[in-house]
């Protein structure tokens, strides 16, 4: 009952809180559109200040949005939904801090995904703070989420291994050469998720999530394409146009920016409701991305009239 | 002397690790020259450390413009490296993994570089409103068509994309936003990113035959 009480105002506080900030910045792009009208330019500050706002507000007061996953990142779900049970899916955390708010859902979104369905997962990484963030993945997704399942049996941590394209001009031949260990120093051999995997060319897909370099296209050049292995895709926002000359055929979807997590994450609750309750942080943050959209959306109509205006008066004058 | 033994041996690797890409028998050469690159490498990771040591000692001494910022810089990397190498404030102590949980090192990296990371990336957002602002101008046919496709990518990113065009029926889907994103991402970005890529892989085949061959000697040092 008191969580009840306590319940009722922080619901209305939140939708007050999101019917204001949307009033205040409704209310200051029509004010900017109407000095557009006059031929006024808008300060940059004024820009900044407007972008912080719609990020801020939908982060403190949260906006959701229902998502349906595009045929670019279906291709991806599907190809995890459709490989048979024992499956041994590689996950590569090629990303950084810097990138990882985007790209770290999607590798959440998919590891949840393969290890419900039972794959053999191994799970490295080509940059040096990606093992950190892989090691976070692991303690958040397959510690507290699957508790049954033992480290070195249903899934392996390989961690980082320096080389960049070089890593995988080994492992496409030969795995153990370039991992003798795990992360913690088990031997290649006794490790029962590794059991049959000789080099990539035995694992049955391969999802690099990233977007810098070592990264993707590497994995495309070096296993993908010599080793005929299945690679899927999770890239930055302004990556992933750079990666639709290799899709379909060399990468076979791709998740783009935090839109491809809300839509992975969207496609999983729907079709595993015991990921219901889990943390959708790219369904979450597809708030602060809708709203900061929308809004450099009108300040490109507000540029444009303002222009046409000056342009107008100037041909007067 | 000098030059010639550095360009024998870039000769000598360059023309095997193409051969051992041909011949069969060779094709395990491929793997053990990049580990011996990773050995190489991992002295790369020595010259930055002194590097970045030596310019902001440099810095200091002379007293060059921000040079408090290298105080906090030399400070940062000394401390860090301290942490990760000497494993201070690691629960399994000496013996265990740097990045184990509760490590200071971890602690450091999840409480500073990734925060400070994120922060850096995400001011991209501001600079791409200000620059959306002021480049996206109907000024001419092109500079028109790049708004439009701009306005169509920004809405088919955003789930408003659906709810303006999702009543359009099924035979008609290609005209809803988001299929429309899909096709400017698939066909004109395809094009002009293959034409790119096509560059860049002629360019990278002809740059590796001149450093092989001897014509190009720049990474030598000097201008010849």
């Amino acid at each position: 009952m008191p969580d009840l009480w306590l319940s009722i105002p922080l619901v209305a506080l939140v939708d007050v809180g999101r019917t204001i900030s949307l009033i205040f910045i409704g209310g200051g792009l029509v004010w900017l559109l109407i000095s557009a009208l006059k031929g006024r330019e808008v300060d940059r500050r004024i820009i900044f200040l407007f972008i912080a706002l719609s990020v801020a507000a939908p982060i403190l007061f949260p906006m959701t949005f229902s998502e349906k996953a595009t045929a670019v990142v279906k291709a991806v779900y599907d190809k995890v939904e459709s490989l048979p049970e024992g499956s041994s899916v590689l996950i590569s955390f090629d990303f950084d801090p810097a990138m990882a708010p985007e790209v770290q859902p999607m590798a959440n979104a998919i590891t949840r995904h393969a290890l419900s369905r039972g794959h053999k997962v191994v799970f490295m990484s080509l940059f040096a703070t990606g093992q950190a963030l892989l090691t976070q993945s692991l303690q958040e997704v397959v510690v507290e989420g699957f508790p049954e399942l033992v480290e070195g049996q249903d899934y392996v941590n390989l961690g980082y291994k320096a080389g960049n394209e070089g890593v995988l001009n080994v492992i496409i031949t030969n795995f153990k050469k370039m991992f003798p260990t795990d992360v913690n120093n088990i031997p290649y051999d006794s490790i029962e998720a590794l059991r049959g995997i000789r080099s990539c060319k035995d694992l049955d897909l391969v999802v690099s999530i990233g977007g810098g370099k070592p990264g993707v296209k590497e994995w495309v050049l070096f296993v993908g394409d010599p080793g005929q292995v299945p690679i899927a895709a999770g890239v930055a926002a302004v990556v992933a146009p750079q990666m639709y000359p290799y899709y379909p055929k060399q990468i076979l979807g791709i998740l783009g920016g935090i839109k491809g997590a809300a839509e992975y994450e969207s496609e999983l609750i729907k079709h595993y409701p015991r990921f219901a309750d889990m943390d959708t942080p790219g369904l979450r943050m597809m708030g602060p991305q809708t709203l900061a959209h929308m809004v450099i959306m009108i300040f490109i109509v507000i540029g444009n009239l303002s222009f046409f205006v000056a342009k107008r008066r100037r041909r007067r004058e | 002397m000098k030059r010639e033994i550095p360009l024998l041996i870039t000769f000598g690797i360059g023309t095997l690790l193409i051969l051992s890409v041909f011949i069969p028998p060779m094709e395990t050469l491929g793997e053990d020259f990049t580990v011996f690159f990773d050995i190489i490498a991992v002295f790369a990771f020595f010259l930055g450390g002194g590097n970045l040591l030596r310019v902001h000692v440099n810095k200091l001494q002379n007293r060059k413009t921000d040079w408090p910022f290298s105080i906090v810089t030399l400070v940062g990397f000394v401390v860090v490296l301290a942490i990760g190498m000497f494993k201070l404030g690691n629960p399994g102590g000496i013996a265990a993994q740097p990045t184990a949980a509760g490590s200071l090192f971890q602690e450091i990296f999840d409480y500073v570089l990734v925060p400070l990371g994120a922060t850096m990336y995400s001011l991209l957002a501001f600079f791409v409103a200000s620059a959306s602002y002021r480049a996206f101008r109907a000024k001419n046919r092109e500079a028109t068509i790049l708004l439009i496709s701009a306005f169509i990518i920004l809405l088919g990113r955003t789930p408003f994309g659906m709810m303006a065009t999702g009543w359009i029926p099924e035979s008609f889907d290609i005209l809803q936003v988001p299929n429309m994103a899909v096709w400017i991402m698939n066909s004109p970005n395809l094009a002009g990113q293959r034409a790119i890529l096509i560059g860049i892989g002629l360019g990278v085949v002809s740059m590796s035959l001149r450093i092989i061959l001897g014509i190009e000697r720049t990474y030598l040092g000097g201008d010849d």
